[in-house]
């Protein structure tokens, strides 16, 4: 089994959107629960933000980083003709 | 190519027509519960009804999918499309603890308690980029599979095979424990009873069929305990918000409940009954030494106050509470120490309400910087350990592709998203309820939830008259978290029924999991430590029964340690995340994402973290203190002042960076193993080697 130019493309853009998705999980995490108590200065439909952003802004992100992914993926399987046939 | 593609849709149509049948069933079923209840069923027939129909239904479904091919017994059969998956995990994720505990610690802890929140749901996005799509191309049957295949040799296994054991047992003995309250509750049923008839509806599902049967009985679990959970939130919040998504709509609600906390702090009235409780706290924990001599001290001293109270022509009011206080007061030895237990309780009362929305509250600067550092600490282990507890990443070999594996991470999380951002937002309707109508409200009219609760369980609600006014002051409530979900059909009004709907959906909760959880460990000893490591002949035949053997025993065992009762669940299940994030993830992740990652790397790692994870529980959790006799403060032995329960802090990086120096010190992974990670890597490849089991 022979890894082809092509194949280290496929891996190296997998590790490209892996790391800008976890820059931003990462963010909506950590960065954004260390500063829950400044951000709850701002209130938004009456919630203040960092509790909203721990309640529901976060998860809310996270959903959309995983549909992201997936779609970004099976994409690129197929641009790169790794994609598999036994499937819709 | 093209009839496997028709095959797959025709399934999924299939699926789709059975689960929507199905759903109109069991709302009809419920409807037709509500109609009887109308015409005068009582409430224990509805609880029963809820309880064997529901359990029923999970049995036909297991007795339906039972098989003794080995495919279909560990992964299903390998067919299982990305939106039932999604489903079938949601319910193997969502617990006992999730369905009916969540609400209630976000309501007695407030901001804090969304560390939970956050950590449950954002793990998955570890599980969707690091995990998923490559556990399923490698495609066999257990997590230990993957690390033995890996990393070679059986020492490596046999660490999977532990750590899979400690943390699922863990946990799987807190879904037994809510098993057995939920039954005991709705129908009167003995504790103990109660956790053998839902012991026997976990077992003939997963014993039958194994990962078939537990597959479609948790995407019909899910679809039972969704519509459990939204329908008295919904209610409640068009009560409260005018609109039936509160999950928007609950801001508003939020600055109410804040506007109410600020007026009960000042109160007076309120002022006074915070002294009286922690009094009475105070009272209790020394009375609890002798209950009963201590009940009728009580009574004596209010039997005086009440002669006063009638000899000074104080009002009306007032002599009703003494004399209900002193109904209250039992002399029965078991009754009395409930009695001063949930008085004990009063204590929490003794300082003023916390702001509900507040982050990381503390006395001082340095207080509240170790309150954050713990509620990161916290959700970084439930991220982790989502993203490594082998009952859930098991799962993702269940799916027909990696592609539908990718979307099927997407499914789960969405439908654990739909109880998740639910909870928040519960707690706080709840809270609004509480402070708006229940405290203020005469003793002699408390709103019918509360006059029900109060009668059921001391530890769930306790209203005490601390200071005999007659009215109820928020400091003389003493609330259990679990009674948010448990009551809110009555707090929103609704008829009864949709409490046994409630208390169906916590049991399909409980049991989801136990299915999903037992199953894992007996599959680790079934098929890692039997087949894999004492008789790798063994025939597919005798595999199956093995593990269904297996199976049989843990439930058994695990229902034992049950029965004893093993306090503090919240901990047990955390423990539960740490232990495994610090044992599975490195060796898991750097198996996929870094070739030169090898097998003494990952023994010496997976080592390092659970041993360091193990320790920081043992020096620093009190009951662990007590058993290994260590005495010195827990200071003396905390690192940055975090929680035990955040053990995992400590062993995934140092579980990881064990892995990375070992593993360069030591010679790099032969040919085949490099091969091996190609072939995780990519979907298809050309000339690919196959490690599919079968």
């Amino acid at each position: 089994m022979q890894l082809t130019e092509k194949h280290r493309e496929y891996w190296h853009r997998n590790l490209v959107i892996t790391t800008i998705l976890m820059v931003v999980w990462f963010i909506a995490t950590f960065v954004v629960g260390w500063y829950a108590r400044e951000l709850n200065g701002t209130t938004i439909l009456g919630f203040p933000l960092g509790f909203y952003m721990a309640a529901q802004g976060s998860l809310i992100i996270y959903v959309v980083i995983i549909f992201i992914y997936a779609r970004y993926m099976n994409n690129l399987d197929r641009a790169f003709g790794v994609q598999e046939g036994d499937d819709e | 190519m093209s009839a496997v593609i028709s095959d797959n849709r025709a399934f999924f149509n299939q699926l789709r027509k059975y689960y929507t049948v199905y759903t109109g069933g069991f709302l009809a079923f419920v409807i037709a519960l509500a109609i009887a209840e109308q015409m005068g069923m009582s409430r224990q027939w509805i609880g029963y009804w809820f309880l064997f129909a529901t359990i029923g239904l999970y049995a036909m479904i297991g007795i339906m999918s039972r098989t003794v091919d080995a495919a279909e017994y560990y992964v299903a059969g390998r067919r299982v499309p990305a939106f039932f998956n999604g489903m079938a995990t949601g319910a193997d994720w969502m617990s006992a603890a999730s369905f009916i505990g969540m609400a209630g610690t976000l309501y007695l802890s407030g901001f804090d308690g969304l560390a939970f929140v956050m950590g449950w749901t954002g793990g998955y996005v570890l599980v969707a980029l690091f995990l998923a799509p490559y556990l399923r191309k490698f495609g066999q049957f257990t997590i230990p599979d993957f690390l033995g295949a890996r990393y070679g040799g059986n020492i490596v296994r046999s660490i999977g095979i532990f750590a899979a054991i400690l943390c699922s047992f863990t946990y799987v003995v807190a879904q037994i424990y809510g098993v057995g309250i939920i039954t005991s509750r709705f129908t009167g049923l003995e504790f103990g009873i109660g956790v053998f008839v839902g012991l026997a509806g976990i077992l003939v599902c997963s014993f039958l069929g194994g990962m078939r049967a537990v597959t479609w009985t948790q995407v019909a679990q899910y679809i039972i305990l969704i519509i459990a959970y939204l329908t008295p939130v919904v209610w409640l919040g068009v009560k409260h918000t005018g609109v039936p998504i509160p999950q928007f709509a609950y801001g508003y609600t939020l600055q109410k409940v804040g506007d109410l906390e600020k007026k009960i702090t000042a109160d007076p009235k309120e002022v006074e009954a915070r002294g009286l409780a922690k009094a009475a706290a105070a009272e209790a924990t020394s009375a609890l030494k002798d209950p009963v001599k201590a009940a009728s001290d009580r009574r004596a001293a209010l039997e005086q106050r009440l002669a006063k109270s009638k000899a000074d022509n104080a009002p009306d009011h007032v002599q009703k509470s003494i004399q209900q206080a002193l109904s209250n007061t039992p002399t029965d030895p078991e009754k009395a120490r409930e009695y001063w237990t949930a008085r004990r309780n009063l204590g929490a009362n003794a300082s003023p309400p916390r702001q509900h929305a507040d982050p990381f509250p503390g006395a001082n600067e340095q207080a509240r910087d170790i309150a954050r550092r713990n509620f990161l600490g916290i959700v970084f282990c439930m991220m982790f350990g989502t993203a490594a507890l082998p009952h859930i990443l098991m799962r993702y070999y269940t799916t027909p592709s990696v592609r539908q594996a990718r979307i099927s991470v997407f499914w789960s999380l969405f439908f654990i998203f739909l109880l998740y951002f639910t909870a928040p937002c519960l707690a706080v309707l709840a809270k609004y309820d509480v402070y708006s109508n229940l405290v203020g409200s005469r003793f002699a009219e408390l709103p019918a939830w509360a006059a029900a609760w109060r009668l059921v369980d001391p530890a769930l609600l306790t209203i005490t008259d601390l200071n005999f006014d007659g009215i109820v002051q928020l400091a003389e409530i003493a609330i259990g978290g679990d009674i948010i979900v448990l009551a809110t059909p009555e707090i929103a009004g609704l008829p009864y029924v949709v409490s046994g709907l409630v208390a169906a959906g916590g049991l399909a909760a409980a049991l989801s999991t136990a299915d999903g959880l037992l199953l894992t460990i007996a599959n680790a000893l079934g098929h890692d430590l039997y087949y894999k490591m004492i008789a790798p002949g063994a025939p597919t035949a005798r595999r199956v029964a093995v593990s269904k053997g297996l199976l049989l025993i843990v439930a058994v065992i695990a229902a034992w340690v049950t029965s004893y009762k093993p306090g503090n669940i919240l901990f047990l299940v955390g423990a539960a995340f740490s232990l495994a994030a610090s044992g599975f993830f490195p060796a898991l992740v750097l198996g996929v994402f870094w070739k030169r990652a090898n097998k003494w790397g990952a023994i010496t790692g997976m080592v390092a973290g659970l041993g360091v994870c193990m320790y920081y529980m043992s020096v620093t959790y009190p009951f662990l203190r007590d058993l290994f006799g260590i005495t010195a403060p827990i200071a003396s032995y905390q690192w940055f002042g975090m929680n035990p329960i955040s053990a995992g802090v400590f062993g995934v990086p140092i579980g990881l960076v064990t892995i990375w120096i070992v593993s360069l010190l030591t010679p790099a992974p032969d040919r085949q193993v490099q091969e091996l990670v190609d072939h995780v890597r990519y979907p298809v490849l050309a000339g690919d080697i196959e490690t599919r089991a079968t």
